[in-house]
């Protein structure tokens, strides 16, 4: 299968007061055409500095990608000039935010809004777009799309406003979307709709989806393949199968461990991964998921490891040999 | 049933166009009726500049030598083109010269219109350009914009008009240059903030997603929702540009006579003539403080009918009670 997305090696730095925070330090992966890939990790662990690093829109200064490729239909977008890149953002690789409720202009129509990509991009006539816009907005389950398309986003719930964005993302019809947390402002009873739609509507397209999020049973339901991050860097990468059957790294198999089961007895208490996440402005050397380790021996403390094979498409970064069972 | 919603239907579609501005003025005259009063006091100052011809009675410099001094309602006489003897009234006096001081107040007002909104708008244009390019690009052109406009904040307003008028010479397009220079320079640090605050909304990170150019962003993301505080900055400009046009000319570097100004009447004929007739320096006087005042109020109720928190809830206060915070 080809791959449509090759990160490697991608390290993002922030040049701060307080010293040189490695955001994202190190990360590689690749994206197959048609899969959804998942980036799961604490708040602060690096997934949405990756995502941004993809599209270029690091804010610099203090932010600055200081190596790594990002291969994507046989171009590095790092290399690049901002209208090339500028080209390829909405058009190519569309991007959806955490944030319905700010992410879309109060002061634009939805229409005006969903259609922009299509003005930016595609160079259609106005009526031309706006058919593709109410179109769009069927295709979301935005009914009487030609009315609503006239409407403002306060007069949209914020459900019905992240469907507005998955249809704005949809409009230049991407080869890949990334969708930055786009539930964890939601419902929970819209939460599943909102993501059912989405993978409908890239599996209907064919494109590739990275979805980040630190929600697992979100990545349980829809992700093929997993990647873990812990301060900056990729911990375990796998099918999201193998990650869930058989997770190696301890502070996968403590997430796991994090999670409330509804068949457990309620008294049984769940197990949390203790301590903070790191201060990626100092991190000690060696493996820094150490401090918070249970299986942590000598050698996590001089040296870090590298993600390694432990099985087939199944990669780990950790000294020790864990299991979760 | 189905005739209900049909007709619901209908409401919603003829309601939609109007929406904007007849509701808005709706509004101002429900909630803020002063502030309805200033847009209508506002509205007779435009109509008097634009049709002053119709409205003033004689032209500005037309001297009745025999009937000088007259106070309001007083009668002068004059020769029609047949050399026939006739009278007429002043509506507001006469000045030391004879002339009708109803025509050069309404006069007056015309210069007053064009200086107004020839200034304003020079200075928002300026303060857009300088404020968004601050704002938005930050780093060093915001640092380097910035202390420029510090340096030039330290210098006290009239002294710089004085400077300038003295440098350039009295007249009306460089009362309109200096003043939109002036205003322009200190409202981009307004625009600036707002700027500053939109830029960091999430739809304008959504619009670098999406390929927008960055004009694009500054343009059709950036500015629509920094208008608020510019249609504020804009009303009170106007206020600020006619007082400081009127000085200017009180001191005689404004707009040079015979052209009737307000600031000019009150120093010329006013001053000197105060005692003798007061008329001279209460009526452009009244005048100019009518429209200062109507236009504050006019720009304060804009101010709070158009604060941007408001936004999304219909635009209308948590059960209509008066809000007095003040910004500037």
């Amino acid at each position: 299968m080809p791959a449509i997305l090759q990160v490697k090696n991608l390290k993002t730095h922030f040049f701060t007061d307080a010293g040189v925070v490695k955001a994202v330090d190190g990360v590689s992966f690749d994206v197959q055409a048609g899969e959804t890939l998942a980036i799961v990790g604490e708040s602060g662990s690096g997934k949405s500095i990756t995502a941004l690093s993809i599209l270029g829109l690091i804010p610099s200064p203090p932010g600055e990608i200081i190596d790594g490729e990002v291969i994507f239909d046989g171009r590095d977008l790092l290399e690049l000039s901002d209208e090339e890149v500028r080209e390829v953002r909405g058009n190519q690789i569309a991007m959806i935010f955490q944030e319905p409720m700010t992410s879309l202009n109060p002061v634009l129509t939805i229409g005006e809004q969903v259609a922009e990509p299509i003005e930016v991009h595609k160079n259609l006539p106005r009526d031309a777009a706006m058919a593709r816009c109410v179109e769009l907005l069927a295709k979301v389950q935005i009914s009487d799309g030609e009315n609503r398309a006239r409407d403002y986003p306060h007069q949209f719930s914020g459900g019905m406003r992240q469907r507005v964005m998955i249809a704005m993302a949809l409009s230049c019809s991407p080869k890949l979307i990334i969708s930055d947390e786009p539930t964890t402002a939601l419902d929970v009873t819209v939460q599943a709709q909102v993501l059912e739609l989405l993978k409908e509507l890239t599996q209907e397209q064919g494109a590739a989806q990275i979805l980040i999020t630190h929600d697992l049973g979100v990545v349980a339901r829809y992700a093929d393949h997993v990647n873990v991050m812990y301060a900056g860097r990729i911990v375990e990468s796998g099918t999201a199968i193998s990650i869930y059957d058989d997770p190696r790294h301890p502070y996968t198999i403590g997430l796991m461990a994090s999670i409330p089961n509804l068949d457990d007895d309620v008294k049984e208490k769940l197990i949390p991964i203790e301590g903070q996440p790191p201060n990626l402005a100092k991190l000690p050397p060696g493996c820094p998921f150490r401090p918070r380790c249970r299986h942590a021996i000598d050698r996590c403390a001089v040296e870090r490891p590298e993600l390694e094979t432990v099985a087939d498409e199944h990669k780990k970064a950790c000294w020790i040999d864990v299991n979760g069972q | 049933m189905t005739e209900a919603t049909a007709s619901a239907q209908g409401l919603a579609k003829t309601s939609r166009p109007r929406s904007l501005v007849l509701e808005f003025l709706g509004r101002l005259f429900r909630e803020k009726p002063l502030g309805a009063f200033g847009a209508i006091i506002f509205l007779i100052l435009l109509l008097t500049g634009i049709f002053a011809d119709f409205i003033a009675t004689e032209g500005f410099n037309v001297i009745h030598p025999l009937d000088k001094l007259k106070p309001p309602g007083g009668e002068y006489t004059y020769f029609d083109a047949d050399f026939n003897k006739q009278t007429g009234t002043y509506l507001l006096g006469s000045d030391q010269l004879g002339r009708d001081v109803f025509s050069r107040i309404v006069y007056g007002a015309r210069i007053s219109v064009i200086i107004a909104f020839s200034a304003t708008t020079l200075s928002i244009i300026i303060s857009l350009t300088l404020g968004l390019m601050a704002g938005f690009f930050g780093g060093r052109i915001d640092m380097a914009s910035q202390r420029f406009v510090d340096a030039w904040m330290s210098f006290p307003d009239l002294i710089i008009l004085i400077v300038a008028v003295s440098i350039l010479g009295p007249g009306m397009w460089q009362v309109i240059l200096v003043l939109g220079l002036l205003y322009g320079i200190a409202g981009s640090r307004i625009v600036r903030g707002a700027v500053l605050s939109t830029r960091e909304n999430m739809y304008v990170h959504a619009a670098q997603t999406i390929g927008a150019s960055t004009p694009r962003i500054l343009l059709r993301h950036i500015l629509p929702n920094i208008m608020a505080p510019v249609i504020v900055l804009f009303t009170t400009r106007l206020a600020a540009v006619i007082l400081a046009e009127s000085g200017l000319s009180f001191l005689g570097l404004g707009i040079p006579p015979p052209a009737p100004s307000w600031g000019g009447m009150l120093s010329i004929e006013g001053k000197s003539y105060m005692f003798l007739a007061p008329w001279l320096a209460i009526l452009p006087g009244v005048a100019l403080t009518i429209v200062v005042y109507g236009i504050n109020m006019f720009g304060d109720a804009l101010r709070d009918l158009l604060d941007p928190r408001l936004r999304g809830g219909g635009g209308r206060y948590g059960g209509g009670k008066p809000r007095n915070k003040r910004r500037t």
